[in-house]
């Protein structure tokens, strides 16, 4: 169980150092379709910043904010996302993951729909893998006592 | 007798595999089977089929999206093992 130790430097740096590593998972995120980057590296960046701020501040602190309940839910959430895109591309009359159908819904032509599919299902990904690693750091951060 | 048979099973495996390897393709051979059976349309038509300039994301999310589904969903499983094998409630 970590508890919260009252040291001012390193509450303070981990104060200003998690918006700026959230904002940078969500350029990691974005600029996934023009260079290296995209869900998973993204979901690692995001689950490093709540890590950050365990470590820090303390558990029960981080949990009262980000409850393991929200945490499970994001867990399916990420994957709900992924597959709820590819069950909407067959329910707009395509394959399975054929993401220029959603053209039909979206004011776009099939090209920008298959960018933006690309993107939602990144987004997907993202929120699984963050969750995941961030309920395996409280698990065994918790030491069962939570 | 037994272990001499052995060493000679693997032997022979190891001989044949050796002879086999000068017949693999070249590292980065764009004549080899690999290259030559979806990679150059992926190359030449992913940016215009899907507008997005990274080709590894394309194929990643897009022509192989079934298989990044699988991947997310082991993450999830993993996830949920992890929390089923771990987290423990204690009892008030």
């Amino acid at each position: 169980m970590i508890r919260r130790n009252d040291d001012l430097i390193i509450e303070t740096l981990a104060r200003l150092l998690i918006p700026f590593i959230q904002a940078f998972a969500l350029y990691v995120l974005f600029l996934g379709h023009y260079s290296p980057g995209g869900g998973f590296q993204g979901g690692v960046l995001v689950a490093a910043s709540l890590i950050l701020l365990i470590i820090a501040f303390d558990l029960e602190k981080t949990t009262k904010r980000f409850s393991e309940k929200f945490n499970v839910i994001c867990n399916g959430g990420g994957v709900f996302i992924y597959a709820g895109i590819g069950l909407l591309c067959i329910l707009l009359g395509g394959n399975l993951l054929d993401y220029s159908v959603l053209s039909k819904i979206l004011p776009v032509g099939p090209e920008e729909a298959r960018a933006l599919g690309i993107l939602g299902v990144e987004i997907g990904v993202e929120i699984t893998v963050a969750a995941c690693l961030v309920s395996i750091f409280i698990d065994l951060a918790a030491n069962g006592e939570n | 007798m037994r272990q001499f048979l052995g060493f000679l099973v693997t032997m022979v495996t190891a001989a044949l595999l050796i002879y086999s390897t000068p017949e693999m393709p070249g590292w980065g051979d764009p004549n080899s089977p690999a290259s030559t059976h979806v990679s150059p349309r992926y190359i030449e038509k992913a940016d215009e089929e899907t507008h997005t300039p990274n080709i590894v994301t394309a194929v990643l999310a897009d022509y192989r999206g079934y298989d990044t589904m699988g991947e997310t969903m082991v993450v999830f499983v993993a996830g949920i093992g992890c929390i089923m094998l771990l987290r423990r409630r204690q009892h008030k």
